[in-house]
């Protein structure tokens, strides 16, 4: 493939997304809104070179999530998620 | 989670640009094999950066940790890391970082690693954790790298191929060979992945990391030789291997 | 408080040029996007302005190019702090292609291929401030900056310059796009550091 890619995964975004969400978001599944493709978030495309980050579905490239950090306030857009679903033994992080 | 304080405690250069740090870690609750910090440094104006490492070492109870940085020609960060810093200088970071592109010692199938490049930091904190726990997991590790020079912890990965039959290490040089290599320069293809990786028949999971191109086509390989796409875990690092 | 690392300055030049507040110099071109890269073939290429409900002109880019061009220098400045001075561009002006729609409608939505968006008072893209640039450094310009055509408003920040600009549909109202409708300012004034909607 000659196109650079230029993404990275839903695992670059964790540490931001730490700071909303108690749990992993990379084991987290996710339903695309926009083609149903049910998917884990670590296997997000991630787009972070740009005025904040934004995870994008792997198959159809629609945007998942949004998120900015301004001076005084974080904004976080979900939209493009149907939903996040995640099992209870994975919240534990530490072993 | 928040941002800790962690102190230099000591270096050493993997290769002509890459160095391992060791820091101890202000009140470090433990790390399982695959997870990353988050590395902020601050400058005296104000200004910072934020770059995320893979940890290298495995999961201990001393409160340190190990990083290696590669450092980039045009970096930021990699640079001041790998040429600046000192025996004794502080830094921030935060973690550790990730569930999903772990593997915990309760794991008991085969595990197939694919490394690019400077992707086999979070699979040699695997390997380091996986002998730590005295576990008996069978591992293979496929190692792509550009050229001999720029293998990351050889000695150890030598040691290994030498005295543990069940961890395997197949090296794939993509620019130049060693002297004795059976197979011409070259990325990762059909033919070594049917010759140097488990066969999906094992039930292995498959960890891949490296930069997105490698990632990317090391997952189609897997998909095309019989992997499930559920049994394939996959870190990217940005296209020059630093993670930001 | 953070912890000062001893030693680390970053990538900023200490170079005195008169820069917007919070901005630093760069002399490489960094690359920032929000999503995949499009390829857009130029026999597929097109601009359109419309109103929202009628398309008022098209130009596909045969025609677009045979449109007079201007050769400008202007400095650029990004929301994510750094500045790049004096750089060529070959395009377009606003003007030029505004030049027989008629219209009352005050504000514009500017749309690219793929799903970026990005609004601006019309005003701010006409009287020499705006182009449809398609040469950079004297070349074509190249996709990952935003070829085969971006727009260009270097009086306000880099994010106003939508890349792989496709289309202006003009609005009664100013409708925050892709950045502005996240925590962005509706405008971007860099010399009043309008960065984010809360300044």
């Amino acid at each position: 493939m000659s196109a650079p890619m230029n993404y990275l995964d839903g695992n670059a975004a964790a540490g931001e997304l730490s700071r909303i969400f108690a749990m992993d978001i990379t084991s987290a599944e996710g339903q695309c809104a926009n083609c149903g493709a049910k998917r884990r978030f670590a296997e997000a495309h991630l787009y972070v070179q740009c005025p904040g980050l934004v995870a994008r579905c792997a198959l159809c490239e629609h945007v998942l999530l949004r998120l900015v950090n301004t001076h005084q306030r974080l904004y976080l857009d979900l939209h493009g998620m149907t939903y996040l679903t995640l099992g209870i033994e994975q919240q534990e992080v530490s072993s | 989670m928040t941002w800790r304080g962690a102190t230099v405690v000591g270096l050493h250069d993997e290769t002509a640009t890459a160095r391992t740090l060791a820091l101890a870690v202000h009140d470090w609750p433990g790390h399982v094999a695959g997870q990353h910090v988050d590395v902020r440094l601050t400058a005296p104006d104000g200004y910072s950066a934020v770059r995320s490492y893979s940890i290298a070492s495995a999961p201990s109870s001393d409160g340190r940790i190990e990083i290696t940085v590669e450092r980039l020609a045009n970096g930021e960060v990699s640079p001041y890391l790998t040429k600046e810093l000192m025996v004794g200088d502080d830094l921030e970071l935060r973690g550790p970082i990730g569930g999903w592109f772990v593997w915990r010692r309760d794991q008991t199938e085969p595990i197939q690693l694919m490394a690019g490049g400077s992707g086999i930091v979070p699979l040699m904190a695997m390997i380091r954790s996986r002998a730590s726990a005295g576990s008996s997991a069978p591992f293979r590790l496929l190692y792509s790298v550009r050229e001999p020079g720029a293998v990351f912890y050889r000695d150890e990965l030598r040691a290994l191929s030498d005295q543990n039959h069940s961890a395997i290490v197949t090296y794939a040089y993509t620019r130049v060979t060693p002297k004795d290599s059976p197979r011409p320069p070259g990325r990762i293809d059909a033919e070594l992945i049917a010759t140097g990786t488990w066969s999906p028949n094992l039930g292995p999971t498959s960890y891949v990391c490296g930069p997105t191109s490698f990632v990317e086509n090391a997952t189609d390989l897997l998909i095309a030789a019989g992997h499930g796409r559920e049994n394939i875990r996959t870190e990217r690092f940005g296209a020059t291997g630093e993670r930001k | 408080m953070a912890i000062i690392s001893r030693g680390f300055a970053g990538r900023r030049s200490t170079a005195d040029a008169k820069l917007p507040p919070g901005q630093y110099l760069t002399t490489d071109f960094p690359v920032l996007s929000a999503g995949p890269t499009p390829h857009i073939s130029l026999d597929r290429w097109e601009f359109t302005i419309d109103d929202g409900s009628k398309v008022l002109k098209r130009w596909d880019w045969k025609s677009f190019r045979e449109l007079p061009t201007e050769s400008i220098t202007v400095d650029l400045h990004c929301v994510t702090r750094w500045s790049k001075l004096g750089t060529s561009w070959e395009g377009v002006s606003l003007d030029a292609l505004l030049s027989d729609v008629k219209t009352d409608l005050p504000y514009a939505m500017f749309r690219s291929y793929g799903d970026y968006t990005t609004n601006l008072p019309l005003k701010d893209v006409m009287n020499k401030q705006a182009w449809i640039a398609f040469k950079y450094d004297g070349a074509d310009l190249e996709s990952e900056h935003g070829g085969p055509a971006r727009l260009l408003v270097p009086h306000l920040y880099l994010w106003k310059s939508a890349k792989w600009v496709k289309g202006m549909t003009l609005t009664p109202h100013d409708k925050p796009g892709f950045w502005e409708n996240l925590g962005y300012h509706i405008y971007g004034d860099p010399w009043q550091e309008q960065r984010y909607s809360e300044e």
